[in-house]
């Protein structure tokens, strides 16, 4: 697959002094979902800004579609949609005027049907007429989910899309975004929420304090993050682990006063039950079982040092 | 050149006006048919001519400009300063057109606007006074020039703007006193020698001058100055936005 979007050494710092971005490396592939989590404050919005020309890069180089976004910015910006994290519309404007107006901005000739049909997707059909001031908040992002397709884009930013909408909405919203996905728009989004990423994206970047930490394919991720341990503590220390327990990989600990097992949480048998079984057969005894997960932020702390 | 986001952004804004066409049209209307009312009428008739012109006539184009130049500017500041307020100015920002589109877009509808009331305006005077208009090709050029200068002007100042109290400042504080005292209701021969030398640092006297040339065939001060003048002023205008677009000034962090 081949970069649609191509962000090299992004360094970004405002006025002030503050460092948004230091030094990004970005490469998105085209027709894939990408999930941007980080905590607030970690640069989410200020890379997809300065990817969509809201704001300028410091220095670094940004490529979409092949197009450099600054000198040759037409032919960048033709490709992108973009959802903005706040709701920003003109309150009196009916949706139809609005979405048009975003359209013609991007120069593309009048087509309402395509407009009506954007519209239909998202299930605004019957405000097409209304004026913006008189939709509630969800269907206010809907509108400017219909702004930022209203051109017809091959890359779409969603900047925290879901943040404060409901369940329903937010189920629906993920929807839209699988047909878009399916249209072959590569989508990237930012959210903080975990399972969020874990419903649609393909792959999931982590930006923390304007760095990205990693960027991971998300089943691998999960298969990390699906890992948990058990930690086996003996009365007497074992000077090693057993034969009759290899197949279980165990990691003995340096005083020998206790076994560590890693299992995966998502698979149809832990092995505990028999692990158990096991241990006491070999003559082991237990004094206490202790469980841990690795959290997010765990994997990710690790990454950053094996990194370094 | 982006001619389609020119025509959409134009015609976004003029669907702004004739939203509130009562507002925008009556207004000017009822407060110039005031000033018909009180300057040309009562007032007026004991008013000697000016300059071979009835007081009433007399102050016809004066009031047409008092009324474009103020409309102009504050049509074209809130036309670019709401989308900053509201935050639709991501779009603009994000679309690809570029600082020249942007401006065409939103000074042509905000000079539009004000060339209709203008317009309006003259309608009206027609019913209030008997005046001919001696060049009338000048006339409009002088119209549709003013209108674009102020909302050149008005452009620049709805960037500058932090807020709505900023929006009015300079209006308020500047253009009216201006305009006010660039001869729309009195000839500049008629005021004192010092006087006299003190207005001419006031750019809109050269407008307003060569406006009423276009009426009248007589002006304060030359035709060929009144259009350099009014050329400078554009100039200017184009000189400051290009640069605020280039820089981001307040636009672009």
């Amino acid at each position: 697959m081949s970069s649609i979007v191509s962000v090299k050494n992004l360094r970004k710092a405002y006025a002030g002094g503050f460092e948004a971005l230091k030094s990004v490396d970005l490469e998105i592939e085209e027709g894939e979902i990408l999930a941007l989590l980080g905590p607030n404050g970690a640069g989410k919005t200020t890379l997809i800004s300065t990817i969509c020309g809201i704001t300028t890069a410091t220095s670094g180089k940004i490529e979409v579609g092949g197009h450099d976004t600054v000198t040759d910015f037409r032919a960048a910006r033709n490709l992108i949609g973009l959802v903005p994290q706040e709701i920003n519309l003109e309150p009196f404007e009916t949706v139809i005027n609005t979405v048009r107006f975003s359209r013609g901005l991007f120069g593309k000739p009048q087509d309402d049907a395509y407009l009506e049909k954007v519209l239909d997707q998202l299930s605004l059909s019957d405000k097409k007429d209304a004026k913006i001031m008189m939709l509630s908040g969800g269907m206010k992002r809907r509108v400017l989910i219909a702004k930022a397709l209203s051109h017809e884009p091959r890359v779409l930013f969603l900047d925290e899309p879901t943040a404060g909408v409901d369940v329903e909405l937010r189920k629906d919203m993920w929807d839209v975004v699988a047909g878009l996905k399916a249209n072959g728009v590569t989508i990237i989004l930012t959210t903080h929420y975990i399972e969020e990423a874990e419903a649609i994206a393909d792959r999931v970047g982590v930006i923390s304090k304007g760095e990205i930490l990693v960027v991971q394919d998300k089943a691998e991720m999960m298969a990390q993050m699906g890992k948990k341990q058990l930690r086996v503590d003996l009365s007497e220390p074992v000077g090693e682990v057993p034969a009759a327990l290899a197949g279980y990989a165990l990691e003995r600990s340096e005083d020998g006063l206790s076994l560590t097992y890693s299992y995966d949480t998502r698979g149809e048998r832990t092995g505990i039950r028999t692990l158990l079984n096991d241990l006491s057969e070999a003559g082991l005894k237990m004094v206490d079982l202790q469980t841990q997960q690795s959290s997010l932020e765990d994997i990710f702390v690790g990454m950053v040092k094996e990194n370094v | 050149m982006n001619l389609t986001a020119i025509k959409s952004i134009y015609k976004f804004e003029m669907q702004r006006f004739f939203r509130t066409i009562t507002q925008s049209l009556v207004s000017p209307v009822l407060s110039t048919s005031l000033y018909f009312v009180v300057f040309g009428a009562a007032i007026g008739s004991r008013i000697q001519e000016v300059e071979g012109v009835s007081y009433g006539a007399f102050i016809v184009p004066g009031l047409i400009m008092l009324s474009v130049m103020t409309q102009a500017t504050s049509n074209a500041s809130f036309g670019i300063y709401f989308p900053k307020f509201i935050g639709t100015i991501y779009e603009l920002l994000s679309a690809p057109v570029n600082f020249l589109e942007i401006t065409i877009g939103y000074v042509g509808a905000a000079a539009t606007k004000a060339l209709f009331i203008g317009l309006i305006i003259l309608a009206t005077a027609f019913i209030f006074v008997d005046i001919q208009i001696a060049h009338p090709i000048a006339m409009l050029a002088f119209l549709v020039t003013t209108c674009v200068s102020f909302a050149l002007l008005g452009f620049i100042i709805g960037i500058w703007a932090g807020n709505f109290e900023q929006l009015q400042l300079i209006p308020l504080l500047i253009i009216t006193p201006l305009v006010f005292l660039g001869g729309s209701f009195y000839s500049i021969t008629m005021l004192p020698p010092i006087w006299q030398s003190i207005t001419m640092f006031n750019p809109v006297v050269y407008l307003i001058s060569g406006f009423r040339w276009a009426f009248f065939g007589t002006a304060d001060v030359s035709i060929g100055l009144s259009l350099f003048a009014i050329s400078l002023f554009m100039a200017i205008c184009l000189t400051a936005i290009w640069w605020i677009f280039r820089t981001g000034w307040r636009i672009r962090q």
